[in-house]
């Protein structure tokens, strides 16, 4: 089990490279760069631009050196320093913009994990044991209608009933009188009471997905030969089925640890922007409309490392749920 | 002896009947089958695929799944004449939790999932299976499977029934058990996988092993090795058991009674001499006659039994068997649903051949419509001339 966690870790690190270079030429993939994009919008509203300035704004950022050289300069300083550079719109260092939102996504992240596993686990469970039941029809039914809602409507929603029933404006993850102060006891009760409603309103779709997945996975399992031979130790039926079938349906649930962090956090913007969530999504969008290069590329990266990371840990889990590819593993080093 | 009124009688099935309701109506998959499982005896069940002798037996158990169910018939498990004598022999039955019943219970009466049921299953009964690596779960380690069957039924801590499970392991032939206890099934090959799964059915000391074409899933070396050990245990335990086969050459080998299944009824009955030196049914014959011998002549074609079994869902009237029987007589096996008939010896036999076309109505038969034959003349010769074979 040591040798696979140590080769799995030492593979990450071409991929991380992979992943950095890809950021890289991604955000430089479209034409022209933060100054174009300045420099349109300035003229936009009637003002000139002196070509002298644009030089002197070129080499500030170093916009005027080869794709590579600014690849190694922006790669160096975070590796070396852990400085990502700064952000031309905001005027500051991309580290003190995105720690916060990163923090938040992946709390959302993992919170939408919890909330979808603890309804969609025993929902799942309930309607293969019990399947063409009114209950299970019941659960089908509202989870096709979770699954065709798209979030940001049932946000959009959420915000609507909460304004024009109870007069409350929603917005935020972090309340405005918590919105400076350090992070402590009372800004992480905050954040946990206002974090219910986009946990429930980005999880209804997976939380649905989730259901359909376990459902079917389980109907599968329960017909197996090994269910029977349980039986016929005289086990009680809830424990025929918690220990055996579902432990077998429920491995693709672990599989999907790894890619539900970049689903959500790309699946959450909408609803971040509907909501005003100081999540990843709004900024990474806003910085890629403004061609904001060092915050985009900060943010796809990090994103990228946490999905790597994400996969490492429900491979990790994978192995250690089912000794089958544990033991395939360990022949394989 | 046919009666089962005396002690040895282990259990009873009278007149089982398991449908199962499909998009085309009910199909009765064991349709009337009486059998008859005594202490230390091995009874084998014969029959081709499909004529429900696997569905007959998890029956036994209740372990149909939907959409099958039990629509009558006993199955009437009696009690250990000697209960509490017996538990010396392996040392660890004497913990057992519940107490021996004492008087006898109908199995197919329990509700399939209440807790009656689950006393019976691998404690009184238990059952072993024809696929070894599907039928053992293969993401939990061999001493958590068969602890666990000890630990059902046995108030023993977590540590004792793992000694008890590499006893258990030791005493099914499994080399070096304290080492393969905690190996995963897949771990191992298909015979030791199904001394495993013989290890957890066996560690309750059960009364019955049912056991449901154990090797047919094997190599043949593995095949005499678990046919060896099972008769072997079954002996030294005094247990009785019913074996599933379709393999005449199995029956041979450890059988004491067999029943000949076809198409859901048990056409014949007896020991195991008995119906192999004298098979009455036209079935156990044509059955007898279709196994390749050595030593035989090459060039003969091996007799076939001709046609195909019919449809479960669409029964032909009157015997199952009439169409691809030899000695059919028309106008009355079409009619009359045969019914079991005692012929002397504690065998029984279904065919119109040894009577029961006597104006009996069974309460299944169709219409009555036998009555129009005179069978009596007839079904007397035919019968004089079988035994005359």
């Amino acid at each position: 089990m040591r040798a696979l966690v140590i080769r799995r870790l030492f593979y990450m690190v071409p991929t991380m490279f992979a992943i950095s270079l890809v950021a890289f030429l991604v955000i430089q993939l479209p034409p022209g760069n933060y100054l174009t994009t300045y420099i349109a919008e300035l003229s936009a509203r009637g003002q000139s631009v002196d070509q002298t300035q644009i030089r002197a704004l070129e080499e500030r950022y170093g916009l005027d050196e080869p794709i590579f050289v600014q690849y190694l300069r922006w790669i160096g300083g975070i590796v070396l320093h852990g400085d990502f550079g700064q952000s031309f719109q905001y005027q500051r260092d991309v580290s003190d913009l995105i720690w916060d939102r990163v923090g938040i996504s992946v709390a959302l992240a993992l919170a939408t994990i919890v909330v979808s596993w603890g309804l969609a686990i025993p929902i799942g469970i309930y309607s293969a044991v019990r399947q063409h039941s009114v209950g299970d029809y019941v659960f089908t039914f509202i989870g096709f209608i979770g699954l065709a809602t798209p979030n940001f409507m049932l946000a959009l929603l959420f915000v609507w009933i909460a304004f024009a029933y109870f007069g409350e404006s929603v917005g935020g993850i972090v309340s405005p009188e918590f919105a400076d102060s350090a992070w402590n006891l009372g800004k992480i009760l905050d954040v946990v009471s206002n974090l219910w409603a986009p946990v429930l309103i980005i999880g209804t779709a997976g939380t649905a997905v989730l259901i359909r997945v376990l459902r079917a996975n389980l109907l599968d399992e329960l017909r197996k030969p090994y269910v029977v031979t349980a039986r016929a130790k005289g086990l009680p039926e809830w424990r025929v089925i918690v220990k055996y079938p579902v432990r077998m349906a429920m491995s693709p649930f672990i599989s999907t640890i790894g890619w539900v962090l970049p689903t959500i956090v790309g699946g959450e913007v909408m609803v971040s922007i509907v909501l005003s969530l100081e999540t990843t999504g709004p900024l990474l969008l806003q910085a890629l409309r403004n061609q904001d290069m060092y915050l985009a590329g900060a943010f796809i990266l990090v994103l990228g490392v946490l999905t790597l990371v994400g996969t490492l840990i429900s491979d990790l889990l994978l192995a250690w749920w089912d000794p089958r590819i544990r033991h395939a593993q360990a022949e394989e080093v | 002896m046919a009666t089962g009124t005396d002690q040895d009688v282990l259990l009873e099935v009278r007149d089982l009947r398991t449908r199962f309701r499909t998009d085309h109506g009910e199909v009765p998959a064991v349709n009337g089958v009486d059998l008859t499982l005594r202490r230390g005896r091995t009874l084998c069940v014969v029959g081709e695929s499909g004529c429900g002798k696997s569905v007959t037996a998890r029956s036994i158990l209740q372990l149909v799944e939907p959409p099958g169910r039990i629509t009558g018939g006993r199955v009437l498990l009696h009690p250990d004449p000697d209960a509490g004598g017996a538990d010396a022999g392996d040392g660890h039955a004497s913990a057992t939790a519940s107490p021996a019943f004492t008087e006898s219970v109908d199995l197919a009466a329990l509700s399939p999932k209440g807790k009656e049921i689950r006393r019976v299953r691998g404690r009184d009964i238990s059952m072993i299976f024809q696929e070894p690596m599907a039928s053992l779960s293969l993401v939990h380690r061999v001493g958590n499977q068969i602890g666990e069957a000890i630990r059902v039924h046995n108030p023993v801590s977590k540590k004792e029934a793992r000694r008890l499970s590499v006893a258990l392991l030791g005493q099914v032939g499994i080399p070096s058990p304290e080492r393969l206890v905690d190996s995963y099934p897949f771990q191992l090959s298909g015979g030791m996988r199904q001394r495993v799964m013989i290890a957890m059915a066996l560690s309750c000391e059960p009364r019955l092993l049912i056991a449901d074409e154990p090797t047919t899933a094997l190599d043949v070396t593995t095949q005499a090795q678990i046919l060896d050990l099972l008769a072997d245990l079954q002996k030294r335990r005094g247990m009785g058991m019913m074996f599933i086969t379709h393999d005449m050459g199995v029956v041979a080998e450890i059988a004491d009674d067999v029943a000949v299944m076809y198409l859901g009824n048990v056409v014949e009955r007896g020991t195991v001499d008995d119906v192999f030196h004298a098979p009455k049914h036209p079935y156990t014959r044509a059955l007898l006659e279709s196994i390749p011998r050595m030593g035989g002549a090459r060039r003969d074609r091996l007799p076939a039994i001709r046609g195909t079994v019919p449809d479960p869902a669409k029964r032909p009237t009157g015997c199952v068997f009439r169409d691809r029987c030899d000695s059919a007589m028309p106008g009355l096996c079409d009619t009359v649903d045969p019914p079991p008939i005692d012929v002397g010896g504690g065998r029984q036999v279904r065919c119109l051949l040894y009577g029961g076309a006597e104006g009996r109505g069974p309460d299944d038969q169709v219409g009555g419509t036998g009555d129009d034959a005179d069978p009596t003349p007839r079904t007397g010769k035919e019968a004089a001339d079988v035994d005359a074979n």
